[in-house]
Parts: C-alpha cells; sequence; structure tokens
C-alpha cells in the first residue's frame, strides 16, 4: 500500500490528493497513467486523427470516401470482437482467416440453395471449426496458440481443396448485401453495428460475459467457484468462428467473389491489432467492445491517412507497426507498475 | 562453529567489527502526506536474531525497504557497520551485506539447486560455467548450513520449505552480514520451519545478524532473542523476546490493553458450539493414489472440526477431495444424508459444500475483477434471469455481505488486487457464503493477514458454526487449531492417527500426536542454544508433483 502511493508522489509532485491518508486503494483513478492510457489512448488516436484528416485530406467528409471507410473495416470490426472475446479469456484465435476462407469456398458450393442457404452454410462452417478450436483448448487442454495455428493452417488447405479456383458469385442476395443500404447506411455497417451492440450486450449483461471475464482473470479461482469453465471456453471460440465467418460472408458479398487462397490472409493479425490496440489486455479478464471498434477504426484510418497522402501501403504496414508497439507498451508498463507496488 | 559461512571466493568472511551490525536512529518516512514510519530506532546485534512484529500497516514492510535501498528515509540516520550508509537500490545494500529473503520464494524454479544459489556469481572456467566447481561448492554450502538437499536437482521440483532454504544459503552465499527474513514461513509446515530456524541459529552463531518477521507468534519465542513492536510507525517496544509475555505482545501490536486481551484470550474463538446429534457432514473411505488412504471425518451441525497434521499428511487434499476438485478412486461423502458424487465442483457446491482454498492469489480472488463481481462470482446462474445479471440483486447481496464481514474497500468497484490480504479474505469468505453453504471447508483461513483482520476472520468462524454450518478447518497454527476447533483430526501420511476432543484437546497433547512419537518441543519454549542448529531436522526433497501442502 504504501509503496503504491510513493509511486503517486513520484510520479505527479503535485500536493498530494484529498484523499483520506492510509487508503492508497483510490489511487488507481487518480491520475491519468499508463492504465487510463491503455483504455482511452485508442479514442484519443482516433480523435486526432480524424482532426488531422479533416484538415489535410481533401474530401475526407464526403460521403462516398465515408461509406468506403466504413464499408471496408465492418467486417474487420466483426472478426475482432470474436478476437476481443477469445483474448478476454486468456487466449488467441489465429484461426479466424482461414475461418473466411473456408467460409468463402463454401458458398459457391450452396449458392443454388439460396442467399440464406449459402450464408448458413458458410455459417456453419465456422461454428464447426470454432468448436474443434474450443475443444482441443478447454477439454484437451492444448495452448490456444498452437491448437488454432494448426487449424489456421489446415483450414486454408481444405479451403483451397473445397473451395478451388476464384469464382465469381452472381447473386442478387449477395449483390444486396455487398453494395446495397438500408436508409443510406450499408448493409454490411449495418451488420457489423448490430455485432457490436450485440456482443456488448453479451459481455457487459449476461453471466457468460461475467464469467468468460473471471476465467481470463484467474481460471482455477473460476473453476473452483463453480464455474462452467470448458463450457464457456468452447462457446466463445464458436461464437469467434461465427463471427469470423460472418466477415467471410459480408467480404464475399462484397467482392461478389469467392477466393479462398486470398481472402481473410492475415485478417488474424489484423484482429488481434485492434483489440490490443483497443485496450483489452492480452493477458485476459477484460473484453473492451467499443475499444476494439475504435481500435479497427483506428488502424483503418491510418491507412487510409496514410495512402490519401501518397504514402505507400508498405509504409502504412510500418506505421501500424508502431502503434501495436506502443500499445502493449501501455499494457506492460501497467502491469509492471502494478507489480511493483505489490 | 568453525567454518566460515561464506564462499565467495578471494572475499574474507566478513569484516570484524566490534558493536551493532545496523543502528537505526530517528528515520522517518512519509508517502504523499502519510506517516508510515515516525522516528523509528533499530539496533541489530551481531549474532542476534531480531524479531519485527506488527500488524500490516504498522510499518514493518517500509522500515525493511528503507533498509534495503527500496525507498530512501525522509530523515534519520541508518548506519552500517558503523558507517552511515543510504543505498540506492536493492543490490547495493546486497552488495553492502544486507541480504533479504522474502515470503514469496526469488528463485529460477526450473534452475537447480546450485545454479540458484550462484545465479549471476558463478564459478567459471575458460570462459565457461564450471559446473563441476558449481555443483561441489554449492553442495559443501548447503552441508554446512544442516540442509538435506541434491543441489542438482530442479528448484520447482522441491516442496516450499527447501526452496526458501535455498534462498537462504544464497543469502548466505553472498557473504551477508544481516539477513532479513521476511515472513519466511508462511508457507512452511512446522517441519520445515524447525528446519530453517537451525539454519537461521547457524547462522546467527556465525555473528550473522538476523531480522526475522513472522505472523506466527510462536515461532518469534523459538527462534527470537530480541524484538521491536512496530504500531503506527512507531517502535513501541524493544526488549528481550523471553521477557515478553504473549498477551502482552498482543496488546502492544494492537494498542490496547493487557487485560482486555487477557480477558478475550490471543485467538477471537469462543467457547464450544452447540452442536445437533447427527452429522451433517460425513465423509469415509477417501482414497486419492499416493495422497489419501481411507480418509473419514463427520462434522455435526454447528460444530467445527479441526483437521491437523504436517507438510504431506494430507489436510489440503481431503478438503478438495470433499470439495470435488481431487480425482479419487474412492470417496463417500454425504451431506445431510444425501451422497454427493465425487469429482464434480458443481455438485459439491449445489449440495451446499464450500471450500475455502488455501491459496488465496492463485485459487481465490480474480484481482482485476471488482469486489463485487469477486464476491457473486460463484452465484452469478441465480443473480440472472434468462443469462441476464440483474445488477440490483448482485448489489443488494454485495451490500449485505460488505455489512456483515465489515470488507473495508471504497466501494463495491474497487478491485480485488488493491485490497488487503485481510480485506480479500473476507471478500472470499462472503463469496461462498452467498452461495448459501450447509458445510465450510476452511483451508487456513487466517493465513497472511493482520492480527486484526484474523480476529474478525476467527470470530465468524465461530459465529458460522453458531448459525449450524458445519465447519471443517485446517491451519498450521496451533493455538487456532486448539482454541477454534471443537475436535481435531490428525491426519499422518494421508490417513486418518489421531483425534482429540474435550479435555485432551490442548497444544501439549495436539503436539504430541502431531509428532508422532518424537518427545514433544514446546514451540513456545526458550531458544535453544546456538549448538542445536546443527541438530535441526532435515527436510527431503519431495517428488515433483508431491510438493502440495498438508
Amino acid at each position: 500500500m504504501a509503496e503504491h502511493t510513493a509511486t503517486a508522489a513520484g510520479t505527479a509532485p503535485a500536493p498530494p490528493p484529498a484523499a483520506p491518508p492510509g487508503e492508497a486503494a483510490t489511487t488507481s483513478r487518480r491520475r491519468p497513467d499508463g492504465e487510463w492510457f491503455r483504455r482511452n489512448g485508442v479514442y484519443l488516436g482516433l480523435v486526432a486523427l480524424v482532426l488531422v484528416n479533416l484538415a489535410i485530406t481533401p474530401n475526407f467528409a464526403s460521403t462516398g470516401s465515408l461509406r468506403l471507410q466504413m464499408v471496408q473495416v465492418a467486417p474487420i470490426i466483426v472478426v475482432s470482437l470474436g478476437m476481443a472475446m477469445v483474448i478476454g479469456t486468456g487466449g488467441i484465435d489465429l484461426s479466424v482467416g482461414a475461418v473466411m476462407a473456408m467460409t468463402a469456398a463454401v458458398i459457391p458450393l450452396y449458392i443454388g440453395y439460396g442467399t440464406l442457404g449459402a450464408i448458413a452454410v458458410g455459417l456453419i462452417a465456422g461454428v464447426l471449426s470454432g468448436a474443434l478450436a474450443g475443444s482441443v483448448v478447454a477439454r484437451i487442454g492444448v495452448q490456444p496458440i498452437i491448437a488454432t495455428l494448426a487449424i489456421m493452417v489446415g483450414l486454408r488447405g481444405l479451403a483451397n481443396i473445397v473451395g478451388g479456383q476464384i469464382k465469381s458469385i452472381r447473386d442478387p442476395g449477395f449483390r444486396e448485401l455487398g453494395s446495397g443500404d438500408l436508409f443510406g447506411v450499408p448493409w454490411v455497417v449495418l451488420v457489423a453495428i448490430v455485432v457490436a451492440v450485440l456482443v456488448w450486450v453479451l459481455m457487459s449483461r449476461t453471466t457468460f460475459g461475467r464469467q468468460l471475464m473471471a476465467i481470463g482473470g484467474n481460471a482455477r479461482a473460476s473453476q473452483l467457484a463453480g464455474l462452467p469453465v470448458k463450457r464457456v471456453l468452447t462457446t466463445v471460440y464458436v461464437l469467434s468462428g461465427l463471427l469470423a465467418a460472418l466477415a467471410g460472408v459480408l467480404l464475399v458479398g462484397r467482392n461478389q467473389a469467392s477466393d479462398p487462397a486470398t481472402l481473410g490472409r492475415l485478417v488474424e493479425l489484423t484482429a488481434i491489432t485492434a483489440v490490443v490496440v483497443g485496450g483489452t489486455p492480452l493477458t485476459g479478464g477484460q473484453v473492451r467492445v467499443l475499444g476494439t471498434v475504435a481500435g479497427a477504426l483506428l488502424m483503418q484510418l491510418i491507412t487510409y491517412t496514410l495512402v490519401a497522402q501518397d504514402i505507400t501501403n508498405s509504409v502504412a504496414q510500418m506505421v501500424q507497426a508502431v502503434i501495436v508497439v506502443l500499445a502493449v507498451y501501455a499494457q506492460v508498463g501497467t502491469r509492471k507498475r502494478r507489480r511493483s507496488r505489490a | 562453529m568453525s567454518h566460515p559461512l561464506t564462499t565467495t571466493p578471494g572475499r574474507p568472511p566478513g569484516r570484524p567489527h566490534d558493536g551493532p551490525l545496523l543502528t537505526v536512529s530517528g528515520v522517518t518516512k512519509s508517502f504523499a502526506g502519510v506517516h508510515a514510519l515516525r522516528g523509528v530506532d533499530f539496533t541489530l546485534e551481531p549474532g542476534s536474531v531480531h524479531a519485527l512484529v506488527g500488524e500490516n500497516g504498522a510499518g514493518k514492510s517500509t522500515f525493511i525497504k528503507v533498509l534495503t535501498g527500496v525507498h530512501a528515509a525522509d530523515a534519520g540516520e541508518v548506519r552500517f557497520l558503523g558507517d552511515p550508509v543510504a543505498f540506492s537500490r536493492p543490490a547495493d545494500a546486497q552488495d553492502a551485506g544486507i541480504s533479504t529473503i522474502y515470503q514469496e520464494i526469488n528463485l529460477v524454479p526450473l534452475l537447480t539447486v546450485a545454479q540458484n544459489i550462484y545465479l549471476g556469481r558463478e564459478p567459471r572456467r575458460f570462459g565457461l560455467v564450471d559446473t563441476r566447481a558449481l555443483n561441489r561448492q554449492a553442495a559443501e554450502l548447503v552441508q554446512r548450513l544442516g540442509i538435506e538437499v541434491d543441489v542438482r536437482a530442479e528448484l520447482g521440483s522441491l516442496g516450499l520449505g527447501v526452496q526458501q532454504m535455498v534462498a537462504l544459503a544464497r543469502a548466505v552465499s553472498i557473504d551477508a552480514r544481516v539477513v532479513i527474513m521476511d515472513e519466511p514461513t508462511s508457507s512452511l509446515e512446522v517441519r520445515e520451519v524447525e528446519t530453517l530456524f537451525g539454519v537461521a541459529r547457524t547462522l546467527a552463531a556465525s555473528g550473522v545478524g538476523l531480522v526475522f518477521v513472522s505472523h506466527r507468534l510462536d515461532e518469534l519465542w523459538a527462534l527470537c532473542d530480541t524484538v521491536t513492536v512496530l504500531r503506527d510507525g512507531r517502535a513501541v517496544h524493544t526488549g528481550p523476546m523471553a521477557d515478553l509475555e504473549r498477551v502482552k505482545l498482543v496488546a502492544l501490536m494492537l494498542g490496547r490493553e493487557v487485560s482486555d486481551v487477557r480477558a478475550e484470550g490471543t485467538t477471537d474463538f469462543g467457547a464450544s458450539h452447540a452442536q445437533g446429534d447427527a452429522p451433517l457432514l460425513s465423509v469415509s473411505g477417501v482414497d486419492v493414489p499416493n495422497r489419501l488412504r481411507g480418509v473419514g471425518l463427520t462434522a455435526r451441525p454447528g460444530e467445527v472440526v479441526g483437521l491437523g497434521g504436517l507438510l504431506g499428511s494430507g489436510r489440503s487434499e481431503t478438503l478438495k477431495a470433499i470439495y470435488g476438485d481431487l480425482t479419487t478412486t474412492a470417496a463417500d461423502v454425504e451431506v445431510g444424508g444425501t451422497k454427493v458424487k465425487a469429482g464434480s465442483v458443481s455438485r459439491s457446491l449445489r449440495a451446499g459444500i464450500a471450500l475455502l482454498s488455501e491459496d488465496r492469489k492463485a485459487e481465490g480472488i480474480v484481482p482485476d475483477m471488482s469486489v463485487r463481481d469477486n464476491i457473486a462470482l460463484a452465484v452469478l446462474p441465480k443473480m440472472a434471469r434468462g443469462g441476464m445479471v440483474s445488477d440490483a440483486r448482485i448489489d443488494a447481496l454485495v451490500d449485505t455481505f460488505m455489512r456483515r464481514l465489515q470488507i473495508k474497500a471504497s466501494s463495491p468497484r474497487q478491485k480485488v488486487r488493491e485490497l488487503s490480504g485481510g480485506n480479500q479474505q473476507k471478500v472470499l469468505i462472503a463469496r461462498w457464503l452467498a452461495t448459501e453453504p450447509r458445510v465450510f471447508l476452511l483451508d487456513e483461513p487466517t493465513r497472511g493477514i493482520d492480527v486484526g483482520a484474523k480476529r474478525e476472520v476467527q470470530g465468524l468462524i465461530d459465529e458460522l458454526a453458531d448459525q449450524g454450518l458445519a465447519v471443517v478447518l485446517v491451519s498450521s497454527e496451533m493455538d487456532e487449531l486448539v482454541e477454534g476447533s471443537d475436535r481435531v483430526v490428525v491426519l499422518h501420511d494421508g490417513a486418518v492417527s489421531g483425534e482429540l476432543d474435550g479435555d485432551r484437546l490442548t497444544s501439549a497433547e495436539l503436539l504430541r500426536v502431531l509428532a508422532g512419537g518424537i518427545p514433544d518441543e514446546h514451540p513456545t519454549g526458550p531458544p535453544p542454544g546456538p549448538g542445536t542448529g546443527a541438530n535441526a531436522v532435515g527436510t527431503h526433497p519431495t517428488t515433483p508433483g508431491g510438493d502440495h501442502r498438508g
């Protein structure tokens, strides 16, 4: 306790706040420290980047430009929200890109059953993949990174075999999903918004969400408290697979084509980036839904800003790398300080 | 002791020095306006084992941190070997000859004992680590200290007690003149503690000064010759250990009158409880391979049954088996006459069994969650309708328990990791009480919490029993077990070896049963002379995975 206060005195030589003596408990809320930055840095970054673009990028605020940004980022948001839940349990899901490819591979095969039928089959593929990952992680106890790495590699191969060459999809339903809108809001964006709201409710209002975060915070304690640890873990990976498949569906609609070889490639890394930048700790125990959405938007906007300034995508990637390092640094820094207080 | 205890090549075993090793005068330290230390005076003589006691928040940790260079004092002076010193970091203090051993062992589990002892100071040959010399030096060192351990064994495969002694050996090998032991025994068993004390005495006999911090009061008289009591940042008493009565010490720590404490006893347990006739919990024939052999016990409503035993006797395992957390090959557990199917925590919980586990950090709290969410953790489904949690219901529940157990937190939303150990323990007790248990299994409920919280928890155990719960209590503290229990079942080597109740339930009797024929050695007796260290009971390395505490 005493040292906790000492850190406060060391970093902020301002007069001591009017907390009761000896109660170091409220310290973490007193000052904008690493923890505060980890939680809110993404919003700051987003606002700053919007302001910069308003100033320097012509036509940034035009409807067409905004629409394009939103449509591009929507599938990323959907995948990232699934990833955020997995990371909230202290795990990771590297298979999401492969799941998207698998979904894209099966859609042309089942397009004869109609748009909804093909979508349903695509989503089922994601659920099955998630169930496999979840079972291997929860019941056999394989480390998430290994289990989902295996699925990432294997499923991409399977998707190539099943789907084969790039196929264009001439289905009015998919065309509407990809380029249509409702009251001016693209369907793709609407789907992402609905998913975000549902995940937010799931995380903050339900037993499942609380249990998920408890398991991420201390799995052993959760097990001893009688929580259905295996069931929750399995469900989380199923949800991640489902959302990845949904993102695959959105992308197929937008591209009007299915290309299992390239679709969703490296998306897992983009999603992890969005989650981490959004302030969800990689160690688990928390899921920041709004932060994840903002994280995806921020990464999208960084690329857009640089490309709009005629800076190549390769440089944009390097800038993204810097952002990731900063976000992780904020997390590690917070944890170190916390440890030194203990 | 003819051997020098230090083995750092090329360094003499300590500069000769007359007078105190450490002289601290008027040390003051405050954090953000809050005084942690107010003019503390302290003197450590060579060959002395000096107890430093006080409640949590009394300033012990801050004081140690000032000595070891973690904090700089605001005012006052620290003299080491006669010279004023102001270490700016712990490594400087260590180089000068002040070593610190912490409650949580700061060693590398995957390295061997020898590698840990000489970590960073390995003997070299042709620029590479000379493993043979390393092992030889380490073996010599542990032998001189009377520690029975294979120095080539991986540290993580050894029991906690042995690990703690390796930490001590490391401290010694650094040529320490002063060794500060900050609650080194809190995770050790009786027998391990004896061995550790043997090593400590050997050290003291060679002229090293030791500062010893412990929550276990018995140990102070067993080991220390001098005591300093801190309260609210002041040294309120310094004097010979043997002259200080136990009640007087507690009174000094709490700042109460001796008469008050005497009236209440040193633990906060009341008389025995009203008990029903039929057992509420009935356990028999619990078998766990290599751990438990046919363990059985019963507890009636309103009865506190103590579970005694030494390291590896199977106390924690028994509780975990009853709770369904341990895979058993055979087990018969009944609550209120209804059989509980073994091997499922959630079934046991539904049957009304709750387990407060020993390891608060690893198996109890979810550190980054709020007090509120920690309390509600086990009853979330009950607090929900259709999977949606009802915050109003949770708040009502949490409010009830925070008041009933007097949990001190700035708000129910405060993160649990920010609370003191005692309050964390109360949060966990609240978590289990929220499940409305009929049988409450308590594994070391007062370990590592300050005296005030300890008494509150002890009082609460009584209260729960009075309300008709059947309580099974595991405690390494003799007083707690004897005064807190109506009956004590003693385990030895995974089987029940005896039972004490009524007039036979005394510390002396319990010790005799625990010792199992070894002539009794009362822990509150006078400290044995320095020579006895060599006779310390050796602690044998346990097999991998077998280091679960009894």
